[in-house]
């Protein structure tokens, strides 16, 4: 017992700090250049944000609209708070207080509308995004339509490793703790899951509010790193690109939200130089990819490197099969 | 609740694919060999604001080729290296740190909003490469609070100088003591206007009776317009863009209102008159240029433009014209070519002869110009004056 927690955390802490090592290391000799930063970066960030809408809607089944209006909270709390207080703390505090905002919100968005079933979640949230859009369009101190510059820049590569591999950890435990099931057997079938005493909205609204919560921190990601938000940043078309990573990963697979925000990333950087076409072949690709594997890169599995030792495993299992007969 | 996921998830694979499509014109400009200066060209290509970035692309795609077919800048042809930032500031973020590191641009022009070109500038400062923008008119794209933004530059004036300039202009024209001003409350831009308009005006002795604001994509402006007929005023000042300008002015000439109608360069577009229809009387706007200019060097830029793209050349593609000379003028006359070389040149820029008039860089790096007042009079014909 004590042997195979040793062996999972190594498993698990070891590549992590691996990367984490290398790419410091790689960036600090500039083979990963001020560009590749920048492209790594928006990896992070949509790493974030594609992970917090899967479970609110891979793996909850709750379709939401409206991710970007967390995000514009993450990111409008971090400017202004890092904006007053130009330190790592008002960074911090910033970050933390944007995403328990965007959590706030979640949660009350979140009580009366995922009471209900099927869709309207996903109108509900389009308008609430749409409000936050225009609320911040109107506010004196943010600056109306303008927006918010310069932001004060924190996020460099340890930051970006820390949340983005934080947030990803924290949500995929909470995906296998009793709730994160919960949540499951929600989308699964919800009479179901109310019948063996699932309480379903409790369930939704917790993992709507998780995910509203890391999406907030995914914008104080943005904001700290690309110096100016605007409130039409963050309108139904972010929501939307967002959405097309987690479908693209597969709905209920939070690596396979991380590789296709791996993967978009590349597409969009391999196509840079044509741009009069970009934009037709990344929708063309898309498609492609959609019609292959409608259920999205990885469908609602996981990849992960403890899938390494099953492999071996089952070889044995298959070597000695074959002993036996 | 699956089978429903998966015909969202195909709805917003086809919904992304739209918002995609709006992209449009060629490939990249190949490089020619030999020795060839290097230029970024970062711009909205596709997306909500694509109309200014393809136009500003337009002007300044021709101003490269006349360059080149000229001999280039010290026997160097310029080639541009061109990118589409989706109307993305982020990504216009990313791809001016790509053309200042991976591609060695000594300059990069655009992006053509202010938003997307202050996201660009702290790229520039860290690797000393000016930024050039034809159309970032906000006023603290060149200069903020910490001072002026060193390598930050553009060829259009701010919005505060339009502001002024058209309150001047009512008081000058049409003796006007009071003014309402209906203003954009989406963008910054229109803010920007009023806000400069509203200070100008007041300054000078006038007043503003009232203002009001309506929403982007606004269409019906009865209730504000009758609002502002049962008062007494002078002029409406209406610092929006053409699509709901349009509208607002044939609305307010069918109530009634007679007074002049004043706007900034967001009315410069054929939308405006096709939305006004016959109503588009005594009305008049700033503008950076206009196609009435008799100088010679305007004509032939018009001819030119006419000739390659079967249609009369906007102000967005004036000023991306007169960018890319500006900026190839500035890279002739700098001691190194460098980024800091090509910095210190176009700082030093004096009366530099374009097609949006003749300028100088001021201290805040703005181009300092004469405003062109164009206008629709009482008969609607077309008329336009310098100021």
């Amino acid at each position: 017992m004590k042997n195979s927690l040793v062996r999972q955390a190594l498993m698990l802490w070891l590549p992590l700090v691996a990367t984490y090592v290398i790419v410091l290391l790689l960036v600090q000799a500039n083979i990963i250049d001020a560009y590749m930063q920048v492209t790594l970066a928006t990896i992070c960030i949509n790493i974030v944000l594609a992970a917090s809408l899967n479970l609110i809607t891979g793996f909850t089944g709750q379709f939401s609209l409206g991710h970007a209006g967390f995000m514009a909270i993450g990111a409008y709390s971090t400017a202004l708070v890092s904006m007053r207080w130009d330190s790592v703390f008002g960074f911090l505090g910033g970050l933390l207080l944007g995403g328990v905002l965007a959590a706030l919100v979640g949660f009350l968005i979140g009580l009366p509308t995922l009471r209900l079933r099927g869709d309207y979640i996903a109108i509900a949230t389009l308008g609430m995004a749409e409000i936050i859009r225009i609320l911040l369009q109107n506010f004196e101190f943010t600056n109306g339509a303008a927006g918010l510059s310069p932001v004060p820049q924190y996020m460099d590569w340890t930051w970006f490793f820390i949340l983005t591999v934080g947030s990803v950890m924290l949500i995929s435990n909470f995906i296998r703790s009793r709730q994160g099931r919960d949540a499951i057997a929600v989308r699964e079938d919800e009479i179901a899951a109310e019948s063996i005493g699932v309480n379903t909205t409790r369930s939704k609204v917790l993992a709507f509010a998780i995910g509203a919560f890391f999406g907030g921190i995914a914008g104080g990601m943005y904001a700290s790193y690309f110096y100016v938000i605007k409130p039409e940043q963050f309108g139904f078309l972010k929501s939307v690109d967002i959405l097309v990573i987690v479908v693209l990963g597969g709905l209920g697979s939070l690596s396979g939200s991380v590789i296709a925000a791996f993967l978009l990333a590349i597409i969009s950087t391999l196509l840079q130089p044509f741009p009069g076409v970009r934009m037709i072949l990344y929708a063309l690709l898309l498609i492609i990819i959609m019609i292959f594997r409608p259920q999205g890169l990885l469908g609602n599995r996981e990849l992960s490197l403890r899938l390494l030792p099953r492999f071996g495993r089952r070889r044995e299992a298959a070597a000695s099969g074959t002993e036996e007969a | 609740m699956k089978r429903i996921l998966t015909g969202l998830a195909a709805a917003t694979v086809g919904l992304a694919m739209l918002a995609g499509c709006s992209g449009g014109g060629n490939g990249q400009a190949q490089a020619p060999a030999g020795d060839t200066i290097n230029i970024g060209v970062n711009f909205e290509l596709s997306g909500d604001v694509a109309t200014y970035g393809q136009a500003n692309v337009q002007g300044i795609e021709m101003a490269a080729e006349e360059i080149n077919a000229a001999g280039g800048v010290d026997g160097k042809q310029i080639n541009l290296i061109k990118y589409d930032t989706k109307s993305d500031t982020a990504e216009a973020t990313t791809l001016a740190t790509k053309l200042m590191t991976q591609d060695k641009v000594v300059a990069v022009i655009g992006p053509a909003t202010s938003g997307a070109t202050k996201a660009t500038l702290p790229v520039a400062g860290q690797n000393k490469i000016p930024v050039i923008s034809p159309s970032a008119t906000a006023d603290d794209v060149t200069v903020d609070d910490k001072g002026v933004k060193e390598y930050a530059f553009r060829t259009c004036y701010s919005d505060s100088f339009q502001g002024t300039a058209a309150a001047e202009y009512a008081v000058k024209k049409f003796s006007a003591k009071k003014a309402v001003i209906l203003r954009d409350s989406s963008n910054d831009y229109s803010k920007g206007l009023a806000d400069a308009f509203r200070t100008t005006f007041t300054e000078g002795g006038g007043e503003i009776v009232s203002e009001d604001a309506y929403a982007k994509a606004a269409d019906n402006f009865n209730a504000v317009m009758t609002k502002f007929k049962g008062q007494e005023f002078d002029v409406i000042y209406l610092p929006g863009y053409y699509t709901e300008a349009g509208k607002a002015i044939k609305q307010a000439r069918d109530l009634g209102i007679t007074q002049p109608i004043l706007g900034g360069d967001g009315f410069d577009s054929p939308v405006l008159g096709e939305q006004a229809g016959a109503q588009l009387k005594d009305v008049y706007f700033t503008n950076h240029y206009s196609s009435e200019d008799q100088d010679p060097k305007v004509q032939e830029f018009i001819t030119a433009f006419k000739a390659k793209h079967n249609t009369d050349p906007n102000a967005f593609n004036a000023l991306g014209y007169d960018t890319m000379k500006f900026v190839a003028d500035a890279v002739g006359r700098a001691s190194e070519q460098t980024g800091e070389g090509v910095q210190k040149a176009l700082a030093e820029t004096k009366d530099f002869e374009g097609v949006t008039g003749t300028f100088s860089v001021d201290e805040n790096h703005n181009a300092v110009k004469a405003v062109v007042f164009v206008g629709y009079d009482q008969g609607g014909a077309l008329v336009s004056e310098k100021g």
